[in-house]
């Protein structure tokens, strides 16, 4: 477990020690006004979405599936709830909707996987679209701007200092780590991903997981939503929690999960995320031109992912191992390279 | 009748995988204008010397003759250049391509480049006309049924020129009427001077087509025969050979202590798959199930588990009628199965061997209520040792261990849940004698605890020394019953494969299953 955790730790404190190359007050954390400050608290507060969406994705993506539509959850749970809200509905009422709505769209995608053998690609395809068409209907195509402190205290909020999302992610991933670690849904859903006809003839009932990990990334799809809205206080169906499937598969890919389902490493996904906001971070502090910045981050989340194949370390490590045995730094310059 | 000259001569081929030797001094003769079959048990060899004839696999050692010249091919497609053609088991064709594209893929009639669409569908009816075929070239190739399907698939082959034409088992999926067919074109080509090897495991098919035969066994030549000239009953002793008594013998199995009957299949069926048989078995009771490799034992075991729905007749568990629709639904009945294929249908590879050997407890109990970790501990602990694997770390990934550990974890995961009836689908293939002799020794135990097992094997020694009745399947359907008593011999098993059971009036030994054995 710690060697799988090894690569992507490595690559974060290296993003880190970049940022503090340029900006050597980058770590400091200090407290103003009674909440935490700093650039790490950013980065966890930001980064808060994305590590919901991606443990719900680790999950789904463990059975061997994949959920393309969590964005658009995003989308119309933050959608669902501002509109409660402006139309002055409690803030209790507002989020149980939503979520409620999320949970319905996920058991739906459940249902069109195992119920009736869609594709997962297809299938949560089907709401990745659909879903951006419906988060627009409860809108009205307008911007929903809310003005409530109690929601806002979801995704913008501060509780004993720390942000309060940041507290709200802690408690999903112990629930998660629950569920999956301390009671057999874990087991069992990597056994599904790891031979799904050997795991229906041990008698487990692969539906029922199946929806389960779907009702749950959508679940997670829709408090991220909830945190983003919460935190602009508006509701914009059309940009919010765009692409964050995307990064959220690429933050389980980077956590050491792999696509084809079986073992998955909540933590691993944890760190997928924050090397993934972190890299959207230090774009910003060390000032990479806007233009490219998108190239940038690309040619990072290819070095990430080349770093952690073990066929590609023993091919350059075997390639340049014997003539630099000796001098060992030359390895280690490579890396960043 | 003068013989032809071969026109394909392979000798003394050898080869060897990692770890075993798949083939040792071969020799293969084919001569055009006869159908010549290659026999063997699963393992025996075919695949191997096929896979060396078309240049899958380079030869370690003996020469390959075509028409007279040596050869020796870097691929299948060099193979087929030179006349040698393939059409393997599973049909290898585009099924959303139309059956003239099929036919003619990689070899479309072209001019400057662009495919001559007409031409093409006028090559392709030629083709297929010649083979008494015929179908719509321009439709898609899924529109037609497996037996079409096949045989644009030796169209596709014998087009090229070809002198030797090769079916690895291409009747495994036919019904009657499509092996007739299939036939009716084998013997059309035949008669142009094609020479034809015929890989099959159904005997009555071989005796029909076949001219001639090569047996194999464990990678060696047994020998070539004519088929006039060998009976189906040496042909099956050829096949399996003697398995000397390598293994300590069991001490004379006491009578099943027959308490009462616990499963009652009648009629149960499985349309393609194996034909409605009746079976019964009893508590305590070892039933064997003796057969060649696609008899339709797994067939016929999976039925029983739930793994597949029958589609007729009636299945009894203690008396009371129940549908097994899936294998949850059977493991509720205390069923367990341990499948024939434990990489794809047993073990998951990245869990450990733990996490493999509580799963199936662990399935029945959802995952709301894990088992606590002290009790995995224990029974994990307790099989490990009790069936002694090794290593015997209990967390280490299953796909680690060698084939005879990984069997026996799955064994382990099976009787953690204290089953009444274990079926076992061949258990012992593919690991050592020592593990064998374990795991037929816990059966032996098993089964005087109480337990029924239902045991699937191809060793017949193996399913005489460890059986209480024999139930014997041929070409997917149960013919026969047989007590296992002193007068149960290898002989009298292989006898009742080879003629198809009740077709031998002189056996008499029909056991309904009224009342216990003699």
């Amino acid at each position: 477990m710690t060697r799988r955790l090894l690569w992507p730790l490595l690559v974060l404190a290296l993003l880190l020690a970049l940022n503090v190359a340029v900006n050597p007050a980058f770590l400091a954390v200090q407290i103003k006004d009674g909440h935490l400050y700093g650039s790490l608290v950013d980065i966890l507060r930001f980064g808060a979405p994305l590590i919901l969406v991606s443990l719900g994705m680790t999950l789904v993506i463990a059975t061997g599936g994949i959920d393309l539509s969590v964005g658009s959850v995003v989308a119309i749970s933050g959608a669902l709830a501002c509109l409660q809200i402006s139309q002055d509905a409690g803030v209790f009422t507002a989020v149980a909707v939503a979520l409620a709505l999320s949970l319905a769209l996920g058991v739906w995608n459940g249902f069109l996987i195992a119920g009736v053998g869609i594709q997962p690609i297809i299938a949560t395809l089907i709401l990745m679209v659909a879903g951006r068409g419906l988060a627009q209907l409860v809108t009205d195509g307008q911007i929903i701007t809310v003005n409530s402190p109690s929601y806002k205290l979801i995704g913008g909020g501060y509780l004993l200092a720390v942000p309060f999302s940041v507290l709200l992610v802690l408690a999903v991933l112990a629930v998660t780590a629950f569920l999956t670690r301390r009671l057999a849904l874990g087991m069992l859903i990597e056994s599904v991903g790891g031979n799904a006809e050997a795991s229906r003839l041990a008698g487990i009932r692969s539906r029922g997981i199946v929806v389960t990990v779907y009702a749950f990334a959508a679940l997670c799809a829709g408090i991220a939503g909830l945190m983003i809205s919460s935190n602009v206080s508006s509701a914009d169906g059309n940009n919010a929690g765009l692409w964050i499937e995307l990064d959220a598969i690429l933050a389980v890919v980077i956590g050491g999960t792999s696509l084809a389902g079986g073992r998955f490493s909540l933590g691993g996904t944890v760190l997928g995320a924050l090397i993934i906001q972190t890299l959207t971070t230090t774009v910003y502090s060390i000032g990479v031109p806007p233009e490219t910045t998108l190239l940038f981050k690309a040619l990072v989340v290819a070095a990430v992912c080349l770093i952690q194949s073990p066929a590609f370390r023993a091919k350059v490590f075997r390639r340049r191992g014997r003539p630099a045995a000796e001098p060992a730094p030359e390895k280690k310059a490579e890396v960043p390279a | 009748m003068a013989e032809p000259a071969p026109i394909l001569e392979m000798t003394g081929i050898g080869k060897q995988f990692p770890g075993v030797r798949a083939l040792d001094g071969v020799d293969l003769r084919l001569r055009p204008g006869e159908v010549h079959a290659l026999m063997g048990e699963n393992g025996a060899g075919k695949s191997t010397l096929i896979k060396v004839l078309t240049g899958v696999h380079a030869a370690d050692a003996g020469t390959v003759t075509l028409a007279g010249r040596q050869v020796a091919f870097a691929g299948p497609q060099e193979a087929q250049r030179a006349g040698i053609s393939t059409v393997y088991q599973e049909v290898n064709l585009c099924a959303n391509l139309s059956v003239a594209e099929n036919v003619l893929i990689g070899r479309e009639p072209r001019r400057f480049g662009r495919i001559q669409w007409g031409a093409m569908r006028r090559r392709a009816a030629e083709l297929l006309s010649r083979l008494e075929l015929d179908v719509d070239v321009t439709a898609p190739l899924a529109d037609y049924s497996l037996a079409i399907q096949q045989m644009v698939a030796i169209a596709r082959a014998v087009d090229v020129e070809a002198r030797v034409l090769i079916l690895d088992e291409p009747t495994s999926s036919l019904d009657a009427g499509e092996v007739a067919q299939l036939f009716r074109v084998m013997r059309r080509l035949k008669d142009r001077g094609l020479a034809i090897l015929f890989v099959s495991h159904f005997l009555d098919q071989v005796y029909e087509i076949a001219d001639r035969m090569t047996i194999l066994r464990n990678g060696r030549l047994v020998g070539e025969y004519r088929t006039s000239e060998l009976s189906q009953r040496a042909l099956v002793g050829k096949m399996i050979g003697r398995e000397l008594a390598e293994l300590e013998r069991l001490e004379d199995r006491p009578p099943a202590r027959t308490t009462g009957t616990l499963l009652q299949a009648e009629g149960v069926g499985r349309a393609g798959a194996i034909e409605p048989f009746s079976l019964t078995i009893r508590e305590g009771e070892v039933v064997g199930l003796a057969g060649l490799l696609g008899s339709g034992r797994t067939e016929l075991a999976r039925l029983l588990f739930g793994a597949d729905h029958a589609t007729s007749g009636t299945l009894k568990v203690d008396g009371r009628p129940v549908h097994l629709r899936t294998p949850h639904a059977a493991m509720n009945h205390k069923i367990a199965f341990c499948s024939e294929d434990r990489k794809a249908d047993g073990l998951i590879p990245d869990l450990t061997v733990r996490e493999n050997i509580v799963l199936a407890l662990q399935a029945m109990r959802g995952w709301t209520r894990p088992v606590p970790r002290q009790q995995q501990e224990e029974l994990v602990g307790r099989y490990v040792k009790a069936l002694r694997i090794s290593p015997p770390d209990p967390d280490v990934p299953v796909r680690t261990l060698s084939g005879g550990n990984q069997q026996k974890v799955l064994l382990a995961r099976w009787l953690i849940l204290e089953p009444r009836l274990l079926i076992l689908d061949e258990p012992t293939r593919g690991i050592d004698v020592g593990a064998k002799a374990e795991i037929q020794r816990l059966v032996a135990e098993l089964s005087d605890g109480g337990m029924a097992v239902l045991f699937v094997s191809a060793e017949l020694e193996e399913v005489l020394r460890l059986s209480h009745k024999v139930g014997v399947l041929r070409d997917r359907r149960l013919i026969d019953e047989l007590p296992n008593d002193a007068a149960l011999t290898t002989e009298v098993l292989m006898e009742t494969i080879a003629s198809g059971g009740g077709a031998v009036p002189g056996s008499g030994r029909h056991d309904r299953g009224d009342g216990g054995r003699s």
